[in-house]
């Protein structure tokens, strides 16, 4: 296949940034994604030119940091994959990719097509998690959990946290990933103790982080290469309002 | 050097429960004035980082990923083992035990695989507690199933996605602990030096990776969780970011290697589609509990999968080993599967596969139940070849795995070095010479929640908290040192790209260094590993500067490393004259082949010590003591 590839170079501690034009031939269907992307950084670097930044690391679709915009869509034409396990047999020979970073005010880039996302582990800081240390705990089976349950939690706690919702998102809001950690601990027992406090604090956290807010465009879920569903959201802002009612 | 692993006395099961009794303890407010460095984020790292912050010392977390909840546990797929017994199914610490120490065919440390069996039950209530969406039966009970090398059901597991699951309940813990500032995290950092003073190691050197300032962290204590170096094949199923850096700069200052030719290449992964492959994925060891192995019985049969009736198909696991049949352990299932392909039964392109069929068992058990069980693998193959299994078996070759490999330490995990711990995959303590499915991850775990936070203190109560600082000429020193190595990388400025070396050394090492090692090949791969290192030296190619995020760079460093470490995977797998499990060498086989062990001169840990560049490492051996295990010939047939 040949293709012609659009992709964002934005050099470090340079506000702007700007498309460069590769044309790429020999790409095989078989290749992944970034396969391609790496076969173009092997040229670049022969050609004595800086290879093209890009975030990843499982190559599997789990550890959540590969992140690219792929003509305009988050992760890509695929739904429910990340970036790494789309292949190109996706693509049309002759076709051109336009490859950005995730663009959102709360990632600012970093360079070329790496952003920070470390808004979203303050935001887990905040609460996301069940304040239990080591040891102390009882035997397992005393704390049954509803199959419904367990498998409602397992679907939100998918989430890997790659950003691809708030890259998607028009107002650039972070609610699917917040409600995703949100509901996985506020459906399960172990998780009720504190859900108040820590629906709230989340909710702060994320706000002070610089994202938007949620006007039901649902292009998160389309994005989330784990299908988190939005009906989270709704779990969690109902949370949000019980908590809030509740509060002194 | 004697190595002392200092295994407690008494009878095993008591050991540890002794032990930890009479460890030194210190004290609340004592605990704040110690800080402790801990390198990695994985299970191991993150519950290490998380417990030890929660007990009150200042700890500074540094990963190379952006986020701590990235670190490659996050792609373990099938479960985790614990000895709880749930099933009725005759299940005890006893045979936990058993199964792990037999699996690793009786080259790792009783004691050390005891601690962990009896721990790993209080794994699973820890991960309970933090709220980890474990696989539940209809009456709310946690659900269980069975793993390669095993004939009881003791694996739990969330999905296909237990890895991540249990790596977020760590994570969210160290989280917790960043809120509570008792840790500090420090992510695109790697740590790229040791630096050891009066023989204790007292801190690390590292590089920012976004702004490529090298900086000296100074400690009370080191901790690696680094993980291990399948990437040292270059095609692994590791995360392309996964390194021997941190454990073998260790390694040069003075810490001991041990076992580093026991490297598992796992059974189900799906094989190679080209040259422009850059990495491999597994598909979990769970899927053998419902697929059934197997190849044509005529070589070269090009007829699709369903078209072969089954009279015509070898299930060779099955025939081979009956009693555990397709879930015989990975070294095992990986031999045979090479040996069919080697023989010309292989399927699909080049020959490299055979089939993992689940025909039968969706006709047993029908699509929504295998949906539940392994949907997501089934989805992640189908994005990845362009197959469905539903419809069409998949296909399957070994890959590199995992590292059983890792620095030395004693019962503490406390390596030769005082001050100096190694902690889950990093280390070479349980697994043997073969680690069983679903053992990874409660090892990480049993290291990092259960085991460490009572090992340091003991150390830590013998050194005066923060007695030295960053202005000691031995952090000015290996801050200088690491400066002017990624400078040279950059300034080489030959042809060859970091990944055409790694590349290179990966091919080599597959071939000669893989799944069977001979005396010829592991000669001609060292010669031309050096060879290949001279070549790196001289022609490597890094663009872009050093002061700001350069992945080739980084890349460059890992590389240079493993051109290393490299010959001394070898040297012990030419040493090590003797063919047990994942090391095997050809010499060394019974008449039906299978892998031949010599208790009499082998029955020891292989540690080795870095003499100075050009020069052969020195070999410690300590000798494996079996009280309770009688040593026999593994048995799966």
């Amino acid at each position: 296949m040949r293709l012609t590839l659009k992709i964002w170079r934005q050099a470090q501690d340079n506000p702007k940034g700007t498309f460069e034009r590769y044309d790429v031939d020999d790409v095989s269907p078989d290749m992944s994604f970034l396969e391609m992307l790496d076969i173009l950084n092997e040229r670049l670097m022969h050609e004595g030119k800086e290879p093209i930044a890009f975030d990843h690391d499982c190559r599997e679709g789990i550890c959540g940091m590969c992140s690219l915009m792929i003509n305009g869509q988050a992760h890509g034409p695929d739904r429910g994959v990340a970036t790494c396990q789309l292949h190109m047999r996706r693509f049309k020979d002759g076709e051109t990719i336009v490859i950005e970073p995730w663009r959102a005010k709360a990632f600012p880039v970093i360079k070329d097509l790496v952003v920070d996302r470390s808004a979203f582990d303050r935001i887990i800081q905040a609460g996301g998690y069940v304040s239990v240390s080591t040891g102390g705990v009882p035997e397992g089976n005393t704390i049954p959990v509803p199959k419904p349950a367990a498998e409602q939690a397992m679907d939100a706690a998918a989430c890997i946290g790659c950003g691809a919702c708030v890259a998607a998102c028009p107002n650039a809001s972070a609610m699917l990933f917040v409600a995703a950690k949100v509901s996985h601990l506020a459906t399960l027992p172990q998780g009720q103790v504190e859900k108040d406090q820590r629906v709230l604090r989340m909710v702060e956290a994320m706000d002070q982080e610089g994202f938007g807010n949620c006007t039901n465009h649902y292009e998160c879920m389309a994005a989330c290469p784990k299908q988190i569903h939005v009906k989270f959201i709704t779990l969690m802002n109902r949370e949000y309002l019980k908590a809030s009612i509740k509060q002194p | 050097m004697r190595l002392d692993a200092k295994i407690p006395a008494g009878p095993l099961p008591q050991k540890w429960e002794a032990h930890r009794s009479h460890l030194q303890l210190v004290s609340p407010t004592n605990k704040r004035r110690y800080r402790i460095i801990v390198v990695g984020t994985g299970l191991a790292g993150a519950s290490a980082a998380a417990s030890l912050g929660e007990l009150g010392y200042q700890v500074e977390s540094v990963c190379f990923q952006d986020s701590a909840r990235r670190a490659h546990s996050i792609a373990a797929q099938g479960g985790i083992n614990a000895a709880k017994n749930y099933r009725n199914d005759g299940d005890s610490v006893e045979r936990l035990f058993y199964d792990t120490i037999k699996g690793g065919d009786f080259r790792s440390r009783e004691a050390n695989v005891y601690r962990l069996a009896q721990i790993s039950n209080a794994i699973i209530d820890q991960c309970v507690a933090q709220g980890v969406p474990f696989a539940r039966e209809y009456s709310g009970y946690l659900a269980n199933r069975s793993f390669g090398g095993a004939q009881v059901s003791r694996t739990f597991y969330a999905r296909g996605q237990t890895g991540q699951q249990l790596l977020l309940g760590a994570y969210q813990a160290l989280m917790r602990q960043v809120d509570a500032k008792t840790v500090t995290l420090h992510p695109r950092t790697e740590m790229l030096d040791l630096v050891v003073i009066d023989g204790h190691a007292k801190g690390i050197v590292v590089r920012d990776l976004v702004t490529g300032r090298v900086s000296p962290f100074a400690a009370d204590a080191v901790v690696l969780a680094s993980g291990g170096y399948s990437t040292v094949y270059y095609l692994s199923t590791n995360a392309k970011g996964c390194n021997v850096t941190a454990t073998f700069r260790a390694y040069k200052r003075g810490a001991l290697f041990a076992n580093p030719c026991y490297t598992q290449i796992h059974p189900t992964c799906i094989p190679p589609s080209g040259q422009h492959q850059s990495k491999l994925t597994l598909m979990s060891e769970s899927l053998r509990n419902d697929g059934r192995v197997w190849v044509p019985k005529q070589p070269g049969d090009r007829r699709l999968p369903p078209q072969v009736p089954p009279a015509e198909r070898d299930y060779f696991l099955e025939r081979k080993y009956p009693s555990y049949g397709n879930l015989a352990p990975r070294d095992i299932a990986s031999r045979s599967a090479k040996q069919v392909c080697d023989e010309g039964y292989g399927v699909g392109p080049g020959g490299q596969g055979v089939y993992l069929d689940f025909a039968e068992a969706i006709a047993r058990l029908g699509e929504p139940v295998i949906n539940e069980r392994y949907g997501n693998l089934f989805q992640m193959y189908e994005q990845i070849t362009g197959e469905n299994p539903y419809l069409t078996p998949m296909r399957i070759y070994p890959a590199p795995h995992y590292a059983m490999g890792g620095l030395w330490v004693d019962y503490h995990l406390m390596s030769n070095l005082p001050g100096l711990y190694a902690i889950g995959e990093a280390n070479f303590s349980d697994h043997g010479a073969n680690r069983l499915g679903a053992s990874a991850l409660m090892q990480g775990l049993a290291d990092g929640y259960f085991i460490l936070p009572y090992t340091i203190g003991d150390y830590l109560s013998t050194v005066t908290p923060s007695s030295v600082r960053t202005e000691h000429p031995a952090f000015t020193d290996a801050t200088q040192e690491v400066t002017q190595r990624t400078q040279r990388l950059i300034s080489i400025r030959g042809q060859r790209s970091p990944d055409a070396f790694h590349r290179e050394l990966g091919t080599l090492m597959w071939d000669q260094c893989g799944m069977t090692r001979s005396e010829h090949g592991l000669k001609q791969a060292l010669a031309r590993i050096s060879q290949l290192r001279a070549e790196f030296w001289k022609d490597l190619k890094v663009v872009g500067a050093a002061q700001q995020l350069n992945q080739a760079l980084e890349q460059a460093g890992r590389v240079a490393d493993f051109l290393e470490f490299a010959e001394l995977v070898c040297l012990d797998a030419l040493h090590r004259q003797e063919s047990c499990g994942g090391h095997f060498r050809v010499e060394h086989q019974t008449p039906d082949g299978e892998a031949k062990r010599d208790d009499s001169n082998f029955a020891y840990v292989a540690a080795w010590q870095y003499q100075g560049d050009g020069q052969p490492p020195t070999l410690h051996k300590e000798p494996l003591v079996f009280e309770q295990v009688q040593l026999a010939q593994r048995s799966y047939k």
